[in-house]
Parts: C-alpha cells; structure tokens; sequence
C-alpha cells in the first residue's frame, strides 16, 4: 500500500503519545535521575556521576542473579519452542475438536500470575498436593522449598505449563495461514513427512516464531510473580532472578540509586539481546539451505 | 465425504497421543486446585484425597460473603474494564494513523512504543509510586488502569494496525467522496469492518491487565486493590488457609475462562495479527 | 505421458444425490488421448477443479473411474499417480535454491545425484531458468517461480500428465502471452498430456488442441477450438465463447416460417422439419460475426432499430433492438451504417436452432 505523506497523522497518534509518556517518559525520567544522585535524605542529594553504574556492575550478587537469569531463560526457550510448535502441528484444524483443544490449551494464559504460582505451590507439596505426593511415593527426595535444584525444576516446569500455550497458539495461527496448494505440491512432489516441515511448515511459521521467540524471551527475563509466590525466591536466592533482586534492592533496601541505575542497566540487556536475538533469527531464516548448487 | 486432503495430520496417533498428555497435564493442576478448594483445611491437612471425604462450600461462602474478599474481584474488574476501553479508545486512532500514513517520525514512534512492552515492570516500580502519589491517584483504578496502558496499548496499536491495513485504502476514499464526514466514516463503516481485530484486541487488554500483579499491588493499599493483592497477603499470613486461597483462585480462574470460550473463534486469527 | 479416460465418472459431495442438481461433477464419459492439450473451459463453480482434483488424486470421486493408460487409478493416491500441477499461484520451497526447487521431486524419489544433475539442467534449459539456477527461489518475479513449478513437474521422466489450475492468474498481462507460448514450445517439444483448467476463452482456445467447455458440474462439449465456435452443442458455449457471445432468440413455428421478436422470418427446410419435430423451447442463435446487412425484405432478415455502434478498429459493433430483442453484429469497418433501421440477416447456413439449450439439425 502506497502511503500518502502527511504530518497532521500527528493528531491520530497524540492520544497514545500523551498516555504512554505520562506513564513511561515521566518515569523513566524519575529514574535516570536517580540513577546518578546519592539520596541521603529526602531533602539531600548528591549528584554522583556513574558511580552507581559502576558499583552496580561490580556487584557479584547481581552477578550471580543475572547468570541465574540466563539460565532461566535459555532453559525457558530451549523447551517451549519445540513444545509449541509440536503441540501447534498435532492440533485439528478445524472443528469442534480444534475449538476445544484451544480454549483448554489457552487457559494457562489468563490465570493470574499470582494464582499460578499459588497452584504449583499447592501442588508440588509432598504433603498436599498430587505432584509431590505421586513423587514421594515413587521414592524421589523432593522438595522444592529446601532443595535448590527441585526448586529450579519446579520453576521451570511451573513455567511451560504456564506459557507454553502462547508459543503453540502462535505457531497454530502460522500454520493455518498455510494454503492448501503447498502440501498438495508436495504430495504430488514425493516429499517426506519430515520434508514437508523442513521446507514448507517451518520456513511458513518464521514470522511467528520470531514473535514467540522474543515474547518468551522478554517475558521470562522479566519474570517477578510466579516464582516469588512459588518459592520466593528461594531457598537462600537460588531461584532469585533480576526482577525480584531489583524489587529487593528498590523496595527492601530502598537503595534508591543503585537500583535506578541497574534498572537502566536490565532494560537496556533485554534491548540488545531483544535486538541480537531477532537479527541471528531473521540471517538464520534468510541464508536458506542451498544444498548441492554449483557454487558462482 | 470422500476428500482426503493433505491437511489430514491428526489421523496419526503418536501425534494425538501427544496432543491428549498436554492437554492432560494442563488439566492435572487445575484439577487439584479445585479440589483443594472443595475441602476443609483440616481434611487438606491431615489426609491425602484425591476428591474431597466431605466436599464443603464453605472455603467459597467466605469469599463470597467476606467484603474484604470479594472486593477485590470488584476491583480487578473495574480497572481490567477502564484499562480496555481507554487502550482501545487511544489506541484506535493512532493505529489508524500509523496504518494509513507516513509520517515524520512514524517509524521511531512505533519502535519506541514496542520497547515500553520490554521495559520490565519492576523498573517502574518506585517511579510509579512516586508518581501517582504527587499527583494523588494512589490506590485508584485509574492509576492501575494507567499503569497498564503502559504495554497493553503498545500491543492494541500493533494488532489493530495490522487488521486495519487489510482494509483497502479505497473504502477510505469512496466515503469520502460519498461525503461522509470522518468521525461518521470511521464509526459507521470502519470499526464495523474490523470487528473482530477489536475483539482480539480487548480480549488481550483483558488478559495482560488481569493477570498482571506487581504493578497493581504497588499502586493500591485498600480501596483498589486487586484479588491479586488479597491472595498474596494471605499467603504471608502464619498459618495457611489453602481452602480458601484455592477457591479464591478458582474464582479468579473463571472470567478468564468465559473470555475465551467467546472468542474461541477469533483466537487463531488474532494470535495472526501479530505479523506474520 | 498417458492416455486419460473417465468412465461414469461423478462427483457429489454429499451422501445420497438425489438428483443431477446435487452432483458438483454429473456423471460422464469421456477419452483424452497421450500427448494431448487439453482445455478445461467453463465459470468459476462448474466443476472443471473439482474434475481436475479427481484427476490428480486429491479427490476420490463418489462414482466412475478413472483410468491412465487402461489402468485403474480412482483410489491411488497422489504420489503413485505420476501426474504433475501448476497452481494458481506460485508453490515453491522458498528456502532452497531454484536447483533445489527442480530437483526435489527427483531427489525424494532417489535418484542419482549425477542424473539429478543432467536432469535439472536440461529442464532448466527448456523453461530457460539456466542463469538463475543458483538463485534463491523466493526472490524471483511471479512468471519466473511459475516457470521454476512447472519444471518440478517436468523433471520426472515418468509423468504422465500435467495438469494446470489457472496458473496464469497472478502473471502480468504481458508475461501472459510469453508463459503460453512457452508452454505450446513444451507441447512440442515433449509431447506430454497437458490439461489446463480456466474461465479465460482466450487461454483455452489458444492453448488446446480439444477445449472441454463445462458449466454447473456438467461437461457441455468437447471438441476442436473451431468446432465450439462455428457449432456449439449447448447454447451455454455459444454463449461462453466469443466476444461477444452468440446472439439468442426464443422463436415460434408459424406455418412455414418462425417468428421471432413478433416478425416473421423464412429459414431453411430441413431446419424448419428439425424444429417442428422437436418438442421444447426453441431458440435460434447466430454469432455476430456472421450476422450480416441486407436489404429490405430479404428472406431469413429482420428490420431492426439501431441503438449503438461501437467502432473498434478494424470492425464495427453494432447494437440493434426489434421486437424486444437484442441483436449485436460485428461488421466490416467500411460498412455504411446510418442511424434508424436497418435489415440484418439471422438465418443463414450458419445459423445454429437449439431446442431446450441443444443443438438440434445439422
């Protein structure tokens, strides 16, 4: 569509633009200014230059959250993206069974996250609750409130059970857009069960999967409620990721200027590996497999 | 009807198998929390049923008759409802703008306008306390229902553009020339065209600011605040009321489910919209 | 490449067709013959894709047969078959490379990497893609990735037909005429079975060495491109064909001579015996081409009012009104028309009398 030049659209965009300042530039403006000032009371501050960026990055607590954050993340993909597009390819297309199978798989999605958390919690108890109870029995030691790595699984697990239907309903929406033709071409062609996702599905899904990618990767760098009303964060801070040690530092500690600074530093890591993340997938989908061609 | 069409993957158990374990273990924990709910703490306690020795209502007639529970279901509701009308209301127009013009800045515009939806809530924490507080909305709907306007116009903008720039340009211009004025033309003929991109839109607005629970904590203290809020406390609280907490998540669980099931049918075309 | 025959060959999409009406492809007979054009001519929803599906095995038929080459093929399935289709839009693997493109059929079916080779190149020569080759085939204009479909169903040596679904839809108009002359080039050149599928007239009639002109599920004629148009069966392909289509009018025997549009018109002998021994409506039908201007009272002439003359060139369109009825005529350009009436002659040796829509006569 060949769009007309004209800067009166303006009036179309100011609503947005006033709302969305209002609740981002004005504070983010608050915590830029706090990042670079030492509060020491209400009425005193000092403006200190990078000092908190500095400290900040030398903290190894944070660190230790962000290396944990990363995990978490990567964990995060690794299995939601498979899972997802493999729920996404054994749906029905259509009919009353496809229409059950998506309001059942959504659910997940509209529970609040608060509620998310408290059902895992429920559930993963040993003493109330069917997951850890089946587990006890069959002899496993576990116990996500005390064992760091059953706490990590818990997570995890509370996670894809959570989130996972965002990724399939994407990829389901992708490959409904598919026309016929393609998978008649490739009857007619002798293609494979395998050939036919390789080279029709897949490449036909890119440009929603490039959206899930980054929707998962954002949301679960951000990710507050679900683990802290699951395991707090624990045990000790071994399920403690950058949005909750940020919370602790803003809130608990009230280190107003440590933590503006950090704040600016954790969006600005979500921007550039937001930004690297969807540059290495749009390469990755367009280098193509040029197999067995005579090279120029 | 003989047509054996390609389209016919899911004659293949292995994939059926797949599908059905899913949707099993989506099921399995919500299950429990029902079940959970139905019973008295001493009986959740003590034994271990797997469907409650003596169901009670009980843990749901406290909710339903305690103020301080059922409050803050009224509150989520009033500002999830406030947040979709005004993100919808502003969000209209500028997808509107976006869809049918260049112009200085459009590109930055909607490239920082995706980058509010990367911004960790958390970062916005203290500011936003601080602000609401100066300019006395604290522990209001609307400030919560502003606050949300934060990401979920950003996404309205990106969705309704996209259903928007499937409408021809053409439409735009034959009422025009028809003499329709454009407030006349947009509500009479436009929004009717993409109805069901401003039902995908509300349902995700809904979605995003019902679950959505940091934000809304930090805002509200008592007049506003949200079931959310109301569970976690009791999750701080000594001794656990897991009766109570599982109806109260129950209960929380069923508009969700009854936003869905009307959408049912617009849901795969709106995960589409996301620009595929 | 295959001789293709359909015996009792219908298609109803639901359970129990009662009647004709409820069969989206009437059962029918009918034989193409290896190495063959075939035009598949009719609207959209007369059946000639769902004929088409049932062909190439994405659709098995709820009644008949069909056969290549004497052999049953109704429940094969699409892969076994050995056919070939072009779409109404480009199909491609947009990963891979053209040469990927072409040598996917051949390489699922695996055969030998050098025959893969030799093969590609050939087709690739053919359809003159050589150069591109090495391209990714996404990147290519709408002409060209029909062309890189087409040569995935060349490459296989086996094919024995291939069949075609609109496929210039999407072209622009001045590749149009280049893909058709390709595609006549490939007839020759390898004389394979072609069937073409499309609600162009001009497509078909130029393509096909036989057109078979469809409508409402039922096949109305099969013949030579200049058969349908000098001696339609069906005054559905009188009226399909040519532009514009044939001229009709309901007539009444009237003694020795019919009426038509409330004026007498003497018509020849033998046809007049025809239509006086047929019970239905019956019409007469002239094309515009052949439709000429003559004087006052000449025999098989009506007096007309003229309406329109649309001069186009090298011809003119001439639209008349008599008696209710419309009569286009398409004249030499010389032709000296002035306003008023006029006497144009409708019964002539190529006149066509069809009773309830079928030709009837010689």
């Amino acid at each position: 569509m060949n769009k007309p030049y004209n800067n009166k659209a303006w009036f179309f965009i100011l609503p947005v633009f006033l709302t969305v300042a209002f609740s981002a530039i004005v504070p983010l403006m608050t915590v830029v200014n706090y990042s670079v000032q030492d509060i020491i009371s209400p009425e005193q501050s000092v403006f200190v230059g990078l000092e908190w960026f500095r400290a900040v990055m030398r903290d190894s607590e944070l660190h230790s959250a962000l290396l944990r954050q990363l995990i978490f993340s990567f964990c995060v993909l690794l299995v939601q993206i498979p899972l997802g597009i493999g729920l996404a390819l054994s749906m029905p297309a259509q009919g009353w069974k496809s229409s059950a199978a998506l309001v059942i798989l959504a659910m997940p999605l509209l529970i609040p996250w608060n509620v998310v958390g408290t059902i895992w919690q429920i559930f993963g108890r040993a003493d109330i609750g069917l997951g850890g109870y089946v587990l006890s029995r069959l002899g496993m030691d576990y116990n996500y409130a005390s064992n760091s790595l059953d706490a990590w699984i818990t997570v995890l697990v509370m996670d894809v059970w959570h989130w996972t239907p965002l990724v399939a309903l994407l990829a389901f929406a992708g490959l409904r857009s598919i026309p016929d033709a393609y998978y008649q071409a490739a009857q007619i062609d002798g293609a494979s069960r395998w050939a036919v996702f390789r080279f029709i599905q897949l490449p036909k899904m890119r440009g929603v999967l490039v959206i899930a990618v980054l929707l998962r990767f954002m949301d679960s760098f951000m990710i507050y409620t679900e683990p802290f009303v699951l395991t707090g964060g624990g045990p000790g801070n071994s399920t403690t990721f950058l949005s909750q040690y940020l919370t602790q530092k803003a809130v608990g500690q009230f280190d107003l200027g440590p933590a503006a600074a950090f704040s600016l530093i954790y969006f600005l890591i979500i921007l550039l590996l937001s930004f690297v993340l969807y540059n290495w997938m749009q390469s990755a989908g367009n280098s193509g497999q040029t197999t067995g061609a005579n090279h120029e | 009807m003989n047509k054996r069409k390609k389209g016919d993957k899911q004659s293949s158990w292995p994939r059926l198998l797949t599908l059905a374990l899913y949707i099993v273990f989506t099921l399995i924990p919500l299950y429990w929390l029902l079940n959970t709910s139905l019973k008295t703490n001493e009986e959740t306690l003590s034994v271990f049923t797997m469907w409650p020795n003596q169901p009670t209502l009980d843990n749901y007639k406290v909710i339903f008759t305690d103020a301080s529970w059922y409050s803050g279901y009224i509150n989520s509701i009033i500002y999830v409802a406030i947040n979709t009308v005004l993100s919808l209301l502003v969000a209209l127009p500028a997808a509107y703008g976006f869809s049918r013009y260049r112009f200085l800045g459009d590109k930055h515009m909607f490239f920082w306008l995706l980058t509010n939806r990367m911004t960790p809530p958390a970062v916005f924490l203290l500011p936003f306390f601080q602000l609401y507080s100066t300019v006395g909305l604290m522990d209001t709907h609307i400030a919560v229902a502003l606050a949300h306007m934060l990401f979920n116009v950003p996404l309205a903008v990106w969705i309704l553009e996209g259903f928007m720039s499937g409408v021809p340009r053409e439409i735009d211009e034959t009422a025009y020339i028809d003499g329709f004025s454009f407030p006349r033309f947009f509500m009479r003929i436009f929004l009717p065209l993409i109805k069901s991109g401003v039902g995908v839109t509300a349902f995700f607005c809904f979605m995003f600011s019902w679950v959505e629970l940091l934000l809304a904590r930090t805002l509200t203290s008592v007049n506003a605040k949200p079931i959310s809020a109301i569970m976690t406390r009791t999750a701080s609280a000594a001794g656990m009321d897991w009766g109570i907490l599982a109806a109260a998540g129950v209960l929380t669980i069923i508009p969700g489910a009854l936003v869905i099931w009307f959408v049912r049918n617009h849901i795969a075309k709106g995960f589409a919209m996301g620009r595929v | 490449m295959a001789r293709i025959e359909f015996r009792n060959l219908g298609h109803a999409y639901g359970p129990n067709p009662a009647s004709l009406q409820d069969y989206a492809l009437q059962p029918m007979n009918m034989v193409w013959e290896d190495g063959g054009a075939y035009a598949l001519l009719g609207p959209s929803g007369c059946g000639k894709s769902t004929l088409l599906n049932i062909i190439s095995g994405l659709l098995v038929p709820s009644e008949g047969q069909v056969l290549f080459d004497g052999k049953d093929m109704t429940q094969m399935a699409t892969r076994d078959r050995n056919i070939a289709q072009v779409f109404q839009f480009p199909v491609l693997y947009d990963t891979m490379s053209v040469f990927d493109n072409l040598a996917f059929p051949l390489r699922n079916r695996k055969v030998a990497e050098k025959e893969v080779r030799s093969r590609v190149h050939e087709i690739a020569e053919i359809l003159e893609l050589t150069r591109d080759l090495n391209q990714r085939a996404s990147g290519l204009s709408a002409d060209a990735k029909q062309k890189i479909s087409l040569g995935r169903g060349l490459v296989r040596k086996d094919v024995a037909a291939i069949l075609f679904d609109e496929p210039l839809t999407v072209i622009d108009p001045h590749m149009k005429w280049q893909l058709r002359q390709k595609l006549k080039q490939i007839h020759h050149q390898l004389k394979l079975t072609l069937i073409y599928v499309t609600h162009d007239q001009v497509e078909a009639l130029t393509f096909a060495d036989e057109v078979v002109v469809m409508t409402n599920g039922k096949v109305v004629q099969q013949g030579e491109p200049e058969a349908l148009f000098v001696r339609p069966d069906h005054t559905f392909v009188g009226y399909f064909i040519g532009s514009p289509g044939m001229n009709f009018y309901p007539l009444q025997i009237d003694g020795d001579a019919v009426v038509i549009g409330q004026q007498r018109v003497d018509i020849d002998a033998e046809q007049l015996q025809a239509l006086k021994h047929a019970n239905g409506e019956l019409k007469l039908g002239i094309r515009p081409e052949f439709v000429e201007l003559t004087t006052a009272g000449a025999p098989g002439a009506v007096s007309a009012k003229v309406v329109q003359v649309q001069h186009l060139g090298t011809s003119q369109l001439l639209t008349a009104e008599f008696g209710g009825q419309i009569v286009k005529a398409r004249l030499d350009a010389s032709a000296r028309l002035d306003g008023g009436r006029q006497w144009l002659r409708l019964a002539k040796p190529e006149t066509i009398f069809f009773s309830n829509d079928e030709r009837i006569g010689r």
